[in-house]
């Protein structure tokens, strides 16, 4: 008895507030537009019983899908979220192995340390870690003015307002996501094999490449995923450091939603997204398997 | 693997350097006299002084505290539930869908799982406030308790629990004398986790929010989108400290308690 | 035909593989290896034993190259190898975890070294499955490092490192991973396989059995210094020192004042008891401090005073039963206990000993071994 009680709170909560609502989503997408309270149209009209539910449901359809592919904003701007997404990922592990690697190489008594300061930023405010670099970024910000002073340029670069500003915004907030998961796999990696890559004749460089490199691969995988599944959908960091012209689809469903109050395509926006999501997140359910299987 | 190379000291370097300068040069110049950020025009705490006669943030502070203290709280306890039934539970009907409906929120875009709770609220016609503000925030922070304390259920020697029954106690008191105590530091990190995961969002409290519950990131947010501005900066600084002095101490604090262990069972040893 | 005797070692003539000249190694304050001279010959089993801790791994690990002297040279076939880096060194090293790369199946584990030469392909090929033959692993070669037991993953490692046919092979604790049976059991393979390639292995154990049974010579090692190198009977019959005694094998250690005759020693231990006699080619001084270590298989115990020198009386406080054997600790009224062993050739119930026994223990004068350190 008291374990149907310990599992049914979570569970009715969770089905109430995570699914039930995922579902209402799902049938807004369907519905259409209408000036009215709350604006979409059909409503469930409980008074007229089962006629009304056999109403509802004819009333429901995929125009707002087609609307999608029509309008290419949409399209757009799903294609510029996963470039972007992809590339921010990119750059996040250029700057994040290094820093792994370091940690894992450097002293043991240091390595409690470096670690809380990785995981440090974490817990301070993401929108302030995003602000702070709207001071560095601007036209007269301070990387214009260090530049613009040792004489490396003439005018002030255009970088806040523009994908870069985006693509820094994203590699700097996410990048404990990629360093925490490669560092937990290089420091994993037991020294001896090092040695006895080099002991069997390899160079330093290529013990690298054909031991570390291998059995780092899977906390790089994760890394990847951790900073790419979020920044498909960010929000945050192109409404505060991108352009009007950095299309992503957070800020264009939130947009949507707020400005042009058109909630069944707000919604079929959101839908399509979780699509899009689902194979990443797939495949990185699978490679956490893959590795604690690997572990266990 | 415990030779520091050059190239090694450098990715350290840069690599922190990276992380931590923005945050550095946000708190420097919090203390500027000028509203521009290129000026140094001189030490001043005038941007804390209009800080805190500035009613509109302290009210938004507020609002966000309340409503972090209450989603922690709700979330610590429903999340080191679903850790308990996913680690120790194995066979229910639906469990498979819970398992999914615990791990997806984790990486569901902040704008749908806002959007959807919003259509929730308003279909079922509940009044936006922090009431719905705190249901919304415990329904994402309760998943994130529930990853803390799961790992650390797995890792518990599950003799520990059949010792306790076999000496006669009840299932609910081998809960609360035996695992309770054993999973608390991962119950306390949880709450931490869920109450800074609440102050700081943005996006979901946006959508859950009524007219009179703007939470402190709303408000940020819509201060910065403007630019930059001095009074934010302080905000920002006074954030950032108490995080600091938060994070240091804790981790001040856990280590004496790892030292004073090792020296403890040392002690034993030599006895 | 009478065989040779392999004792490169008693031949001024035979150059050594390795030699260590007064080679001394810190690590900060600690002195892990100090001042060694020490020669290996070709084809030897050469094993390196010492409690944890004793600078026997340092030592391996300096041959193999992820450690350099703070002083003094090692020479590999008469050439410094200060400056050759581990990965051009003509030195194999299978490691006390083994080492295998966990990403990699068995066959190319074995072919790693070998790809690292650039070998053509087929050589590779055909000296891998002759490894995987040597060390019976042929049926086992597309598996990962984890689908295989231990025993056949200690026989990886091993095939690994020989893949190269390296001038020396080093064995870091080989098989101290293993349990008590196949551990035996691999201690005769291991010596088969070195029979049959003609290396030279320099082993690192702490298990004295283990170094008793492989070795062509032993070398004991305390902090940091070569207590004793000799072939393992010598070691055991004649140890040079009271820390060596003790350390292989069960003993009995008896302090007193030595009078020497010749040939002979009388040593005062206890004051109102007769002298020990004992046998040694040692020069000792007059009433110095000396050591008589006698084997507990070497001291006989019977009821009655039996003839000739050393008889003690005693009683018997405590018996170990351990199948083939019994050990017997026998308490003399001086209070120092003595261990005497006897072979259970009689069933238990027939033993002629029990508790509280009043009985002789005693000993000839060969048996016993002087020891001035």
């Amino acid at each position: 008895m008291r374990r149907l009680i310990l599992i049914a709170i979570p569970y009715v909560w969770l089905l109430a507030l995570f699914l039930i609502p995922f579902v209402i989503v799902v049938k807004i997408s369907l519905s259409d537009t209408a000036l009215a309270r709350p604006p979409y149209f059909p409503q469930w009209d409980w008074s007229l019983g089962w006629a009304g539910i056999k109403d509802f449901f004819a009333e429901l359809d995929f125009e707002n899908f087609w609307f999608l592919t029509t309008d290419d904003l949409y399209w757009k701007a799903y294609l510029s979220s996963l470039r972007i997404a992809l590339i921010s990922t990119l750059m996040t592990l250029l700057v994040g192995f290094p820093i792994a690697y370091g940690m894992a190489r450097a002293p043991e008594h240091w390595r409690p340390t470096l670690m809380m300061l990785v995981i440090l930023p974490f817990w301070t405010s993401f929108l302030i870690r995003v602000y702070s670099w709207m001071g560095i970024l601007s036209q007269n910000g301070l990387l214009n003015a260090l530049l613009l002073g040792i004489g490396v340029i003439d005018e002030p670069l255009i970088i806040l307002n523009t994908d870069t500003a985006v693509y820094i915004g994203i590699v700097y907030t996410y990048l404990p996501f990629m360093i925490l998961p490669i560092y937990a796999a290089l420091e994993k990696l037991d020294g001896s094999l090092l040695e006895a890559a080099e002991d069997l004749g390899c160079s330093r460089l290529s013990a690298f490449w054909l031991v570390t490199v291998p059995l780092s691969k899977q906390g790089v995988i994760a890394g990847c995923f951790l900073v790419f599944i979020p920044a498909i959908g960010e929000f945050v960091i192109p409404s505060l450091l991108g352009g009007s012209e950095t299309l992503m689809i957070g800020k264009v469903l939130y947009e949507e939603f707020f400005s042009n109050r058109d909630w069944p395509v707000a919604s079929a926006v959101a839908v399509i997204l979780l699509l899009i999501l689902i194979i990443p997140i797939v495949l990185f359910q699978r490679n956490q398997q893959k590795q604690a299987e690997a572990e266990g | 693997m415990n030779r520091l190379s050059p190239f090694n000291v450098v990715s350290l370097t840069l690599g922190f350097a990276f992380l931590y300068l923005p945050m550095i040069i946000l708190v420097i110049y919090s203390f500027n006299a000028s509203k521009l950020v290129t000026v140094w025009a001189g030490f001043s705490t005038q941007w804390y002084g209009e800080l805190l006669r500035n009613e509109a943030f302290l009210d938004a502070a507020l609002v966000t505290l309340k409503v972090a203290v209450l989603t922690s709280t709700l979330a610590t306890v429903l999340g080191t539930c679903t850790a308990y039934v996913l680690v120790r539970i194995h066979r229910f009907p639906g469990r498979t869908l819970f398992s999914g409906m615990a791990f997806a929120p984790l990486v569901m875009p902040d704008v749908i799982l806002g959007l959807s709770l919003l259509l929730l609220f308003i279909g079922v016609g509940v009044d936006r406030g922090v009431l719905t503000i705190v249901l919304a925030h415990t329904t994402f922070a309760m998943c994130y308790v529930s990853v803390v304390v799961s790992s650390r259920l797995v890792a518990f020697d599950q003799s520990l629990e059949e010792a306790a029954l076999d000496l006669g106690a009840t299932p609910w008191e081998t809960f609360r004398l035996v695992t309770l105590p054993i999973i608390a530091p991962a119950v306390i990190s949880g709450w931490l986790l869920a109450f800074t995961l609440s102050l700081d969002d943005l996006v979901i409290a946006s959508f859950t929010a009524g007219p009179s519950s703007t939470t402190l990131p709303m408000k940020i947010f819509s201060a910065v989108r403007l630019g930059v501005s001095p009074e934010i900066n302080a905000l920002s600084t006074i954030m950032i400290s108490i995080v600091t002095v938060g994070v240091i101490a804790a981790s001040l604090l856990s280590k004496r308690a790892a030292v004073q262990r090792v020296r403890e069972e040392k002690a034993a040893e030599r006895a | 035909m009478p065989q040779k005797i392999f004792a490169p070692w008693d031949d001024p003539q035979e150059k050594p593989l390795i030699r260590f000249q007064n080679v001394t190694k810190r690590f900060g304050d600690f002195t892990a290896i100090d001042s060694i001279d020490l020669d290996i010959y070709a084809r030897e089993f050469f094993a390196l034993l010492g409690p944890s801790g004793c600078g026997k791994t340092t030592l391996m690990r300096m041959l193999a190259g992820f450690e350099t002297p703070s002083s003094g040279t090692i020479l590999l076939a008469g050439q410094d190898i200060a400056p050759v880096a581990p990965n051009q060194r003509a030195v194999n090293m299978m490691f006390q975890s083994y080492a295998l790369f966990p990403h990699l199946s068995v066959w190319d584990n074995i072919a790693f070294g070998l790809r690292r030469e650039k070998r053509p392909k087929d050589q590779v090929a055909a000296r891998v499955e002759e490894m995987l033959k040597l060390t019976r692993l042929t049926k086992f070669a597309r598996r990962k490092p984890h689908q295989i037991s231990g025993g056949q993953r200690q026989r990886v490692a091993l095939a690994r490192s020989l893949a190269k046919a390296p001038k020396l092979l080093l064995l870091d604790e080989p098989l101290g991973a293993l349990d008590k049976k196949l551990r035996e059991e691999t201690q005769f393979e291991l010596m088969d396989i070195q029979e049959k390639t003609g290396t030279t292995f320099v082993i690192v154990t702490h298990d004295q059995e283990e170094a008793m049974t492989v070795a062509s010579r032993v070398a004991v090692m305390d902090e940091g210094k070569l207590m004793q190198i000799a072939t393992p009977d010598r070691i055991y019959e004649a140890p040079n020192s009271v820390y060596v005694a003790d350390f292989i094998g069960d003993v009995n250690i008896i302090e007193g004042k030595a009078h020497q005759v010749g040939e002979l020693v009388q040593l005062d231990w206890a004051e109102g008891q007769p002298a020990l006699a004992a046998r040694t080619d040692k020069n000792l001084g007059l009433a110095q401090t000396c050591y008589l270590a006698i084997r507990p298989e070497k001291v006989s115990i019977s009821a009655d005073r039996p003839g000739g020198a050393n008889a003690l009386q005693g009683e018997i406080i405590d018996i170990a039963y351990l199948g083939n054997l019994s050990t017997y600790h026998v308490k003399l009224p001086t209070g120092h206990v003595i261990k005497a062993q006897q072979a259970n050739t009689r069933r238990i119930s027939r033993r002629p000993f029990t508790w509280e026994d009043k009985v002789w223990v005693s000993w000839t004068e060969t048996a016993a071994v002087v020891l001035d350190q």
